[in-house]
């Protein structure tokens, strides 16, 4: 913040406060100071437990598909205890479905359909004027993690379980090679609702824990996937491109690699691994294992897992960019050749335990990665957890490439039962700041303003409380995107929570309303697309309200702004004044005074 | 899943179905509007489904061996708790005393997993069968409990070492128990059928995951020791 040095800009949009006009009809866009409530100690439930929330509402809450939730899942606390009774009597039971077998994971948007990613298989909604969603399809085929993503008619689907079948079967193989075992990318084709069909499966030696679409801005007849495997190597004997081994004994070792995909739209079917970039390799001696080789960076730091897979990769086409979440490191990569992904810069944290996510800001000149320390499964924001681990961090991309900036976690009030972490999310698109919503697993969902990369601050959440008080149950938002408009959050065991964000003293109905401005088509969520703006007045408003809060403008000048913004007009004084005042404000008010000055030209 | 997967392998056929035991917590569910497919392999064409097809779909099994694996995964991952306590007042080497104390976090933590997946499953959580086989094999100091363990005897020549003598036998010791649970998890693997219940599969991948990190830590250390 930069009071002292806006004072001259200051005046001199005083002195044209006062010489307007006096009418008073734009009115402040803030609400009232609000307060956080507290998230500790919600009362348990599976779909009645207590949910707080602030400055976000939860606006319809669609349950799993039946065909995806049985009844007596294992996550229902009274059920488990009333088996575990029976066999403890010596009672044959047939047991309840594993809950991980039912998780839901990720999300793709394809026009008015959400696909939501499930450990069984996938289920398509789609969306209603009034921000509920209804249930049009369920595509079964068991194997997890189930992450998808789509592109047109076609679904891609990440299978990472042992138990993964070709031919979207249960029961898993008997051998322990076989060809019916499927651990790989899975491409369904949904063209015909009445009569889904899978095209095509790519089998990869550590299988597809997640994925990510990337295009090619040079050739739209196809698109490239780059598959994460994060799991053990298959044998050779069942996939012959496949081996395992530390690269000093096996130097085509199946680790320290990705797998580049290219799929063929006109002929889906074809679609091949073109390459596993050794992305991890030393620049200087070509070393494979090039980087982290996990341990603890300093005494008292976190142990951070070795470097030899990523577990996210987000690109940014239209920046030539990606950015690997790749267990021991954060990495850049330019995919200006994306079937030749080559690595620009990677960096290492203390407090890392495995670096799982990776969300450029719109301008790509930030990372903010996500540390999943404990896996998601354990409990890691209760009072005792440091601050700093199971985190977010943001990197800064400078001339010297990533570093470090600051850290966030949401309180640490969840409970013992509660697994907690940060997990996925994605950006909101609000002109002028740089605005994230995410997941936390049970920690609910989150929304932080990563602006000041030294200091990420909430400005809303929603938490509910655990699936029970005493044992932990997986749960929770596995992840949280906004997608033209609303907030929609896949949670493990209930379903998909959608949400739409509310005005506060941290974020006005002008700046929601630009955010709503944004529409896609079609969207992934770990493929970014730029924002651009309309030049629509309420983008120009969302300026001057974050410029107000910030106090680079007073309430008068705030108001002068928004009276010609709304006359579409500056006059030359006002202009002038903006550009004095931009030539003293820093960083991100300098930035919001230049869109503004933009918008009014 | 073509075979129910039923606990406690005991005579008779006392059957109690589960969903019957709770339906009533769970506030019902309706059978669902939208259509349910299974594709085929590709090219080949889907199925439609009924909603309790679907959901037999998801009953993940795990075999025998599975149970197995874990009931001995435990007591394998005790000797890695057990060696840790050995560090207190044995050792002043801070990179030693940091992998020690961390392992044996790590592996306290997964014995509780491993503890509440076999307790889920109605299995036990002692090491069933052969007991004989290895109860005789404690006989013997020499001989470990299980491939990839230390003996009674390296046990108590790592209890009875200090100062660089005990940072060689326990991280050599490590590596070998570390590489011993890696071989535990291929060895599953190798059997048909096995390492299928996602829970499980998990697991399998972090054990391999963090094992192998280990070592090449150690590893690393070792070859610092000088």
């Amino acid at each position: 913040m930069t009071r002292i040095k806006t004072g001259i800009s200051i005046l001199a949009l005083a002195m044209l406060a006062g010489a307007c006009s006096q009418t008073t009809t734009t009115e402040p866009a803030e609400v009232a100071s609000n307060p956080p409530p507290s998230r500790e100690g919600l009362a348990p439930g599976v779909f009645d437990a207590e949910e707080v929330s602030w400055n976000i509402e939860l606006v319809h809450a669609e349950r799993t598909p039946s065909a995806f939730a049985p009844d007596d899942a294992m996550w229902a606390p009274a059920v488990e205890m009333a088996i575990v009774q029976a066999m403890q009597a010596g009672e044959e039971v047939e047991r309840p479905p594993s809950p991980i077998s039912f998780a839901n994971t990720d999300l793709a948007f394809s026009g008015d359909r959400v696909i939501m990613g499930n450990w069984h298989g996938f289920n398509v909604f789609e969306t209603q004027a009034d921000a509920s969603v209804e249930h049009v399809l369920s595509v079964v085929c068991p194997g997890g993690q189930g992450d998808v993503s789509v592109h047109g008619n076609l679904v891609f689907r990440s299978v990472e379980d042992n138990r993964g079948r070709l031919d979207c079967g249960a029961g898993g193989v008997a051998e322990q090679s076989s060809a019916e075992r499927f651990r790989g990318v899975q491409i369904f084709d949904i063209s015909d609702m009445s009569n889904p069909r899978q095209v095509a499966a790519v089998q990869t030696c550590r299988g597809s824990h997640t994925h990510t679409v990337v295009p090619d801005l040079n050739d739209p007849s196809v698109i490239y996937i780059y598959n994460s495997g994060t799991s053990f190597v298959r044998p050779t004997s069942e996939l012959d491109i496949c081996s395992d081994g530390e690269p000093d004994e096996n130097p085509d070792t199946a680790l320290y690699s990705i797998d580049v995909i290219r799929v063929p739209l006109a002929a889906p079917e074809e679609a091949a691994i073109v390459n596993r970039p050794r992305i991890f390799a030393d620049r200087e001696t070509g070393e494979i294992a090039g980087l982290w080789a996990g341990g603890q960076l300093e005494e008292d730091a976190q142990e951070t897992s070795v470097t030899n897979q990523c577990h996210d990769i987000n690109v940014y086409p239209e920046m030539g960019l990606a950015a690997g979440a790749c267990s021991g490191n954060g990495i850049l990569l330019d995919i200006s050749d994306p079937e030749n992904p080559s690595r620009i810069s990677e960096m290492s944290d203390p407090n890392m335990a495995y670096w799982h996510a990776a969300i450029f800001n719109n301008d790509a000149n930030k990372i903010l990665f996500t540390d999943e320390w404990g896996g998601g499964l354990g409990a890691r924001c209760r009072a005792e957890d440091p601050e700093t681990w199971g985190a977010n961090v943001i990197a800064d991309i400078t001339e010297n490439g990533l570093e470090g900036r600051g850290y966030f976690k949401i309180p640490n009030t969840q409970s013992e039962s509660e697994n907690c972490v940060a997990h996925n999310g994605s950006l909101v698109p609000v002109p002028g700041r740089d605005i994230l919503v995410q997941g936390w697993y049970s920690g609910g969902i989150s929304v932080i303003d990563f602006t000041d990369s030294n200091n990420p601050y909430e400005i809303a959440f929603f938490d509910r409380g655990p699936l029970d008080a005493e044992e932990l149950y997986l749960g929770g938002n596995w992840a949280a995107y906004w997608h033209n408009g609303l907030v929609y959050a896949p949670e493990i065991v209930r379903g998909l929570d959608i949400f739409r964000l509310l005005p506060s003293e941290h974020l006005s109905a002008n700046e929601i309303a630009a955010a709503e401005l944004i529409r896609f088509e079609e969207a992934n969520t770990q493929t970014q697309m730029r924002f651009e703006w309309p030049d629509e007045p309420v983008v120009a408003l969302a300026y001057v309200d974050q410029l107000a809060r910030s106090g680079a403008l007073n309430d008068a000048m705030a108001m002068t702004v928004r009276e010609a913004v709304n006359a579409g007009d500056a006059g030359a004084d006002l202009m002038s004044a903006l550009e004095q005042a931009s030539a003293h404000a820093e960083d991100a008010d300098a930035r919001r005074f230049q869109a503004l000055i933009g918008w009014f030209q | 899943m073509r075979a129910h997967m039923f606990i406690g392998r005991r005579r008779g056929v006392v059957l109690v179905c589960a969903s019957a035991l709770i339906l009533a917590g769970s506030g019902g569910v309706l059978a669902q509007e939208a259509p349910i497919f299974q594709p085929g392999a590709p090219g080949e064409p889907s199925r439609e489904l009924t909603r309790n097809q679907s959901l037999e779909l998801g009953q993940s099994r795990y075999i025998e061996a599975d149970a197995r694996f874990m009931q001995h995964m435990i007591v394998h991952h005790g000797q890695a708790v057990d060696m840790g306590a050995l560090v207190e007042g044995r050792t002043t080497h801070e990179g030693v005393r940091l992998m020690a104390e961390r392992i044996a976090v790590t592996q306290e933590s997964e014995i509780a997993m491993m503890r509440t997946w076999l307790t889920r499953r109605g299995e036990s959580t002692e090491m069933q069968g052969g007991h004989h086989h290895h109860m005789n094999h404690e006989m013997d100091p020499n001989m470990p409990l299980m491939t990839g363990m230390l003996s009674p005897a390296q046990m108590d020549e790592l209890a009875a070492s200090s100062g660089s003598d005990f940072d060689y036998l326990y991280l050599t010791g490590m590596i070998l128990h570390h590489q011993g649970a890696i071989d535990m998890v291929n060895e599953l693997l190798a059997q048909p059928g096995a390492g299928e219940d996602p829970e499980l599969s998990e697991f399998l991948s972090a054990v391999i995951a963090d094992q192998s990190t280990e070592i090449l830590r150690m590893r690393h250390m070792l070859s610092q020791l000088g």
